[in-house]
């Protein structure tokens, strides 16, 4: 088991030295140059030279690789082109924002999905079956920043039961502390804070939802269908064991194993996601950072430190979900 | 849902089943002629029921299957508009035309007139030539993304698959690095790298985003057949190892690259719609595609004309969830679990 | 009266867009209290279903069961679902023939077994794991403590097989049905089993039926046999009746094609030709007729009637084999 975990682990800094590589690369090899882009291309050849020395541009590329990765190990990514703010400071105000939406997310395609999942699996080719399979089908085929602005425009504008945009409403009195707000409010008391993030996350995290709760119910349900199927439902079922007996312990127990990768997986959806809903909603995370960053001529340093972030929480939570496997699932427990 | 990756293709055909007999001869004497002949006559029909290959068989499950007919309607009607777009569209798409320019402003954009059904688009082009147009951009975005996608993913699953070894965990760690990232992440990453967007810095994005789920796909099957039956027998036979990978693994790895490719399709137009709504996307002002008249102009006019959001969106609704049907009813039919 | 009186039970699966499938076709038989009986017949004979309908296992849809089964003279089939379960695992035990896919690979052994007793006698699951120690303990499986906490892949398929019947009998039922118990175990681990079955069943009295393709295991457990075929009973007799004078040409043919020690060297196995597939449906004639070696027109005309035989027996035959077989 250990030796599983070293080689998990070992493969993870590889693949993020890989990828630290390659945008180290991406920034070198820019139109221009990274200092052209960083001045812009009217920039005095004086101004040029000088913020050469000051990067180290003028140094050997392997000088520079070093140089580059002992301040991304440190957590230093420069200043942002467009505010001239560390970017670390930017993405330290952004971070909680995406990952409470996520969470939000998450929370809701499991705590529907599964029990979804459970009964299309039950009622197997009846009507609630079939209504479940096309809502997935639909929901996997809809342009989630489309239904965004459906749902923003049918819940906001004339039925006012949620708000249009942002994380609460302006002029509301917040004391930061995790930079998660809903959690904020309930660890400073400010239950106002609380209500007003959660009005707010609402229809965000519906959206976000959609694809992740699509596979979710999809995947209980052939895991259902598979499990139903096995020879120890009928054991238990032999056994006279309480239908509540069955579900959970016989039935659930097995087929939520494959649910649980699954999750892992959808981390993926949800942070591409998280990009496109947060842009419909003026979310202020890292998907509003990113498309900031795009829009207003490339932002650099903050785009490769979000790239470098996501990569790192996609990796570590399927990382983390893998080795959860060995304590859920006994048969690839080590005895 | 089973993992497609550990699945393999098509397996050899069945061998025929054990028939009976049915009568024998020593008997036969027994019965009058009439039964005689419907006695063989069961025992012919009970019999012979093996043989049919897996690929018939699963072609033949297809169609029986509505979900798949539905799925291939949609996506047959979608290849017909694009092919025959310009004999459909009522009008030119790019040009614009004085009736709808007359009264064109941020705030307000004709809607259906005579002549122009769906009205104007927001610079005066008649929205509903450039809808039907726009199927031709999104089959040609969607089936080049997928098939480059397909191509360097099978070339990379292929060659990991059939050298196995070193080769193959090289290869597996560059997957590593491009599943690293959620996908669209990767795309917007590959976009931004190059300096401008165009059309096909799109189309190379997505088909990116697609390769490494294609090279896993195939290097799983194929690994799978390198301890299968048939592969064991053909190696025992003498056949190169060559021949055996290009004529025996690759073949019946090939169903399930297919099966995705479907499913790629669908997930290929929706990243290529959701770059063109983060700014990202092809910015040829006369190009029609659904992807492009969703994310640019659809988003931009939400709150004026909702129907340059509707028409696009709706359109690409229905093509993914066509290609999604379609791929799904494949993969149902060549499960060996759906056999019968 | 019997402990469990089968009365002309009828299981018919109906798929939307098929034919419907008699899979068991008015079968009857009893079973008296502490008395083995077998149901024997090649796959797709409908022995299972048989099983799985007398305990109410059969899934809720796409079949239709008719009949009486009545257990202590209630008829099982009339119970409210919840009044079965009741039952099942407590009057009525059931191993079935893959112990490793018929135990749950991620509930430790301990919890499957001290389940049931949680279940019907009330107990905690401290006081039920204790019980189901000794009950581990009863059924021949070693060290019984540690098998508590570990799972089914960390045992052996006998040892997997013991505790399984350890679950059907912790209940102390007063009917155990055994679904070919023995076919996925290796040919030694078999006899253990069989051997363990017989004593345990001597032992607490209970009655068991016994589900199976093999006539050794009915030669050495059963006192009466039901021989079943296309859904239908047979041939029904004492063991050793049967063994000695197999009247129906199926059972004939079954005993004859069992390799002897004895036969002259060079003789032939008989083999019954073709697969159960080969069966006419019985409203046409009987459905062993065209694999049957001693067909007649009147085979064809309609299904012959199950009628009472000298010894005692029952058979369902227009030209039983006269020929007198040796007892093995």
């Amino acid at each position: 088991m250990l030796r599983v975990i070293v080689r998990r682990l070992l493969q993870l800094v590889v693949t993020l030295m890989a990828l630290s590589a390659l945008i180290f690369i991406w920034l070198r090899n820019l139109p221009g140059g990274p200092v052209e882009a960083l001045l812009g291309e009217r920039a005095t050849p004086e101004r040029r030279v000088l913020l050469t020395k000051a990067l180290g541009y003028d140094q050997p590329i392997l000088v520079q690789y070093g140089k580059f990765m002992q301040k991304v190990v440190s957590g230093d990514f420069g200043n942002s082109i467009r505010t001239g703010d560390p970017v670390t400071e930017v993405l330290s105000r952004a971070f909680p924002a995406t990952i409470e939406l996520a969470a939000a997310a998450m929370i809701i395609a499991v705590g529907l999905g599964v029990p979804l999942g459970y009964l299309a699996a039950r009622h197997r080719g009846r009507i609630l079956d079939n209504l479940t399979i096309a809502g997935t089908l639909l929901g996997i085929s809809i342009p989630i920043f489309f239904l965004g602005y459906l749902l923003k425009d049918g819940f906001t504008q004339n039925i006012h039961w949620f708000p249009p945009s942002g994380r609460l409403t302006t002029g509301i009195d917040n004391t930061t502390v995790t930079g998660f707000f809903v959690l904020d409010g309930l660890l400073t008391r400010e239950f106002d804070v609380t209500a007003d993030a959660l009005w707010h996350l609402i229809l965000p995290a519906v959206t976000l939802a959609t694809i992740p709760l699509a596979v979710i119910v999809r995947i209980t349900r052939a895991s259902v269908l598979d499990v139903l199927n096995e020879d120890y439902v009928r054991t238990a079922e032999a056994k006279g064991l309480r239908h509540r007996t069955i579900r959970g312990r016989h039935i659930l127990r097995n087929a939520l194993l494959p649910v649980v990768t699954t999750i892992g997986l959808q981390t993926g959806a949800l942070l591409s996601g998280a990009v496109l809903t947060e842009k419909v909603y003026n979310w202020g995370g890292l998907g509003t950072l990113i498309t900031d960053s795009i829009s207003g001529g490339r932002d650099y340093p903050v785009l490769q430190a979000i790239i470098l972030l996501a990569a790192l929480v996609f990796v570590v939570v399927n990382l983390l979900v893998d080795l959860s496997y060995a304590f859920i699932d006994p048969r690839v427990r080590v005895r | 849902m089973s993992d497609p990756i550990t699945r393999p293709g098509v397996t050899a055909p069945r061998s025929g089943g054990e028939r009976g007999d049915g009568v024998s001869e020593r008997n036969i004497g027994l019965l009058g002629e009439r039964k005689k002949a419907r006695l063989e006559e069961l025992a012919r029909s009970t019999a012979d029921k093996g043989g049919v290959s897996l690929v018939r068989d699963a072609v033949r499950r297809l169609r029986r299957n509505p979900v798949a007919i539905v799925g291939a309607i949609i996506v047959g009607l979608f290849i017909l508009v694009a092919i025959f777009a310009p004999l459909i569209a009522p009008h030119d798409p790019v040009q614009r035309f004085p009736e709808l320019t007359k009264d064109l402003t941020v705030d307000n954009i004709p809607g259906s007139q005579s002549g122009f059904p769906l009205g104007s688009d927001p610079l005066g082009r008649d929205f509903a030539s450039r809808l039907i147009h726009g199927s031709r951009q999104t089959l040609f975005v969607g089936v080049l993304a997928t098939v480059i996608g397909l191509g360097l993913g099978v070339l990379i699953g292929a060659i990991a698959g059939a050298f196995g070894g070193w080769v193959d965990q090289a290869l597996m760690r560059v997957t590593d690095v491009m599943l690293a990232l959620p996908s669209l992440l990767l795309a917007i990453t590959l976009v931004a790298m190059a300096s401008r967007s165009t059309q096909w810095t799109v189309i190379f994005a997505v088909a990116i985003v697609n390769v490494p789920i294609f090279a896993r796909l195939l290097r799983g099957s194929m690994l799978a057949q390198r301890e299968s039956d048939h592969v064991l027998a053909a190696r025992a036979l003498g056949v190169k190892e060559r021949n055996i990978v290009l004529r025996h693994m690759l073949p019946n790895s090939m169903t399930a690259v297919i099966v995705q490719a479907t499913l790629t399709f669908a997930v290929a137009i929706l990243d290529a719609a959701a770059l063109s709504f983060l700014g990202l996307g092809d910015p040829d002002i006369n190009r029609a595609e659904w992807g492009l008249m969703l994310g640019v102009d659809g988003q931009r006019y939400f709150e004026v004309r909702p129907e340059l959001a509707y028409y696009p969106a709706l359109a690409i609704i229905v093509v993914a969830l066509g290609f999604t049907l379609l791929g799904e009813a494949m993969r149902e039919a060549i499960d060996p679990k759906n056999r019968r | 009266m019997s402990l469990l009186d089968v009365r002309d039970l009828n299981v018919v699966f109906q798929r939307r867009g098929e034919r419907p499938f008699t899979a068991v076709d008015k079968v009857s038989f009893t079973v008296e209290p502490g008395q083995t009986v077998g149901l024997v017949g090649e796959s797709g004979c409908g022995k299972s279903v048989t099983s799985l309908a007398i305990m109410g296992l059969l899934p809720k849809r796409g079949n239709k069961v008719s009949g009486e089964v009545l257990f202590e003279g209630a008829d099982l089939l009339k119970l409210r679902p919840d009044d079965m379960r009741d039952r099942r695992g407590r009057e009525i035990g059931m191993i079935f023939q893959d112990p490793l896919s018929s135990l749950n690979p991620v509930i430790p052994i301990g919890v499957q077994v001290a389940e049931v007793l949680e279940r019907h006698q009330g107990r905690d699951r401290k006081q039920a794991l204790k019980e189901a120690r000794e009950l581990l303990d009863a059924v021949g499986i070693p060290d019984p403590e540690r098998r508590l906490t570990e799972y089914p892949h960390q045992i052996s398929g006998g040892m997997r097989q013991r505790a399984l019947i350890a679950i059907a009998l912790a209940c102390k039922p007063r009917l155990l049905i055994a679904d070919e118990p023995t076919t996925a175990l290796d040919v030694t681990i078999q006899a253990q089993i069989l051997t363990l079955l017989k004593q345990l069943v001597d032992e607490t009295g209970t009655a068991l039926i016994m589900i199976t393709h093999d006539l050794g295991v009915v030669a050495g457990l059963c006192d009466t046999v039901n021989v079943l075929y296309g859904g239908k009973v047979v041939e029904r007799a004492e063991r050793h009746d049967l063994f000695a004078r197999a009247r129906h040409p199926y059972t004939h043919g079954l005993l004859s094609s069992v390799p002897r020690l004895d036969s002259p060297r060079g003789e032939r196995l008989h083999a019954i030709r073709g697969s159960v597939s080969d069966n006419i449906p019985w409203t046409e004639g009987c459905a062993f007729a065209p694999r049957c070696d001693n067909v007649v027109d009147a085979c064809l005309e309609g299904p012959p009637p199950l009628e009472p035989t000298a010894t005692g027996g029952d058979l369902r035959c227009n030209n039983p084999v006269q020929e007198e077989v040796a007892v093995p």
